[in-house]
C-alpha cells in the first residue's frame, strides 16, 4: 500500500508565506522545500534559472547518503549540511525529519544569518507540516479524486 | 511515496530500475531520454564513475501527460547494480512507488540475477516494503545475445510470481517503453485503490 504525502492549498499557502519570509530576511537568493524523496514542493526568491527538478533529487540523494553515513556512525542524523561555494553557498537542514530546507544565498548573507532565520523558518513549519501530513493520512475527502480514475484514463496516458 | 500536489494538481510518482551490474538500467533510462519530446522530459543525471558504471543512480523525470486534471510526473532512478554498493540501493528504494527489475539473459549472470532479485526483496522489506504488494514488472534484457537463457526459464528462475515480464534489447529499445508502461500503469492503479 502506497503512503501517499498530499499538499493543498492552505498548507501550500503557509509555507510559501514561510519560505518567502526566511528567504527576505536571511537575503538568500532562493528557498526551497523538497520532500525527502526528491519532489520538490515549495519555492521562494529567484528560482526561474535553476534546474529546480534536478537539484531536489540530488539534495535529498544527498541528505539520505549523509543520514546513511550517520546511522553507520551511531548517530541519529546530521540534521543540517552547508557547502561553500566561490559564488553561491548552499545549506540544507531537515524540517521534522520529513522535509528538506535548502538556502542558497551569496555574499549578500552570511552563514550566520542563514543558521538564525533557518531556525525560526524551521519552527514555523513543523506544525504545518504535521497538518499536512494528518490530512494526507486521513485522505480529507478529497483523495477521491483517485478513485475515479478508469482504465481508460489511464490507458488513454500512453497513446502515443 | 507518491507526493499529490493539489495545488499544483500534480501527481508524482517513484519508479525505481534494480537489477545486477552491467544488465542495462542505464541504458533503458538513456533509451527512454532520448526518445521523450523535450517538454516531457527533464534532465537526466548520471552520477557514475569514470569507466561510466553507475556510483550512486541515475535520475531521470518524465513527464507523461495529464489525468483528470492532475499531470502525472514519474521520477524514473537506476541504482548501482555493482555488489558492494549495497548502501547506496537501500537508500534509493525509500519512497518508491514501482519497481522495475531488469534482468540479464545471459547464462553466466543468472547467479547475478537471482542474487540482485533476492536482494532486491531483502532490501525492500528493510524499507517496510513488501514486493509482492508493490506495483512491480520484470525485464529480461540483452534477448539479442547468442548466449540468451530460453523465456521459459528465466521466467522460472526470477519471476515466481508472475508478475507482468517483457524481453528488451535496451540500446536498441525494444521493450524498453513496453516495460516503463507497464509499470506506470500499476503504479497509477495502486494510486486508485489508495485513493
Amino acid at each position: 500500500m502506497i503512503q501517499q504525502l498530499v499538499m493543498y492549498e492552505e498548507e501550500l499557502q503557509k509555507l510559501n508565506a514561510i519560505c518567502e519570509v526566511l528567504h527576505r530576511d536571511s537575503n538568500a537568493k532562493a528557498v526551497l522545500v523538497i520532500d525527502k524523496n526528491g519532489q520538490s514542493m515549495v519555492q521562494a526568491g529567484d528560482v526561474d534559472e535553476l534546474d529546480v527538478t534536478s537539484l531536489s533529487s540530488l539534495t535529498a540523494g544527498n541528505v539520505a547518503a549523509t543520514g546513511g553515513i550517520a546511522s553507520l556512525l551511531a548517530e541519529k542524523e546530521f540534521a543540517g549540511q552547508f557547502l561553500e561555494g566561490e559564488k553561491v553557498s548552499y545549506h540544507v537542514s531537515i524540517v521534522g525529519q520529513r522535509v528538506i530546507l535548502v538556502v542558497l544565498f551569496d555574499e549578500r548573507s552570511s552563514l550566520g544569518l542563514v543558521r538564525l532565520r533557518v531556525r525560526k523558518a524551521t519552527n514555523d513549519m513543523v506544525g504545518v507540516l504535521e497538518t499536512m501530513v494528518k490530512k494526507s493520512q486521513s485522505g480529507s475527502g478529497q483523495a477521491s479524486v483517485f478513485s475515479e480514475i478508469t482504465d481508460d484514463d489511464i490507458d488513454n496516458l500512453f497513446n502515443d | 511515496m507518491s507526493f499529490i500536489n493539489y495545488s499544483s494538481r500534480e501527481i508524482n510518482c517513484k519508479i525505481v530500475y534494480y537489477g545486477p551490474g552491467l544488465c542495462g538500467k542505464t541504458t533503458n533510462l538513456q533509451y527512454i531520454y532520448n526518445k521523450t519530446n523535450p517538454e516531457a522530459k527533464g534532465k537526466m543525471i548520471s552520477l557514475a564513475t569514470e569507466t561510466e558504471r553507475t556510483l550512486f543512480f541515475d535520475f531521470l523525470p518524465l513527464s507523461l501527460g495529464e489525468i483528470r486534471g492532475f499531470k502525472t510526473r514519474f521520477h524514473l532512478y537506476t541504482v548501482p547494480g555493482q555488489v558492494f554498493y549495497d548502501a547506496s540501493r537501500k537508500l534509493i528504494l525509500k519512497g518508491v512507488d514501482g519497481v522495475v527489475y531488469v534482468g540479464d539473459s545471459q547464462m553466466e549472470r543468472m547467479e547475478a540475477n537471482i542474487e540482485s532479485l533476492e536482494n532486491l526483496r531483502q532490501n525492500l522489506e528493510e524499507q517496510g516494503y513488501d514486493l509482492d504488494k508493490l506495483p512491480y514488472v520484470v525485464q529480461y534484457n540483452k534477448r539479442d545475445l547468442p548466449n540468451a537463457i530460453p523465456l521459459p526459464e528465466l521466467e522460472e528462475a526470477l519471476n515466481p510470481t508472475k508478475v507482468p515480464s517483457y524481453e528488451a534489447v535496451a540500446p536498441k529499445g525494444v521493450g524498453v517503453f513496453d516495460t516503463l508502461k507497464a509499470v506506470a500503469k500499476l503504479v497509477l492503479t495502486e494510486l486508485r485503490k489508495g485513493g
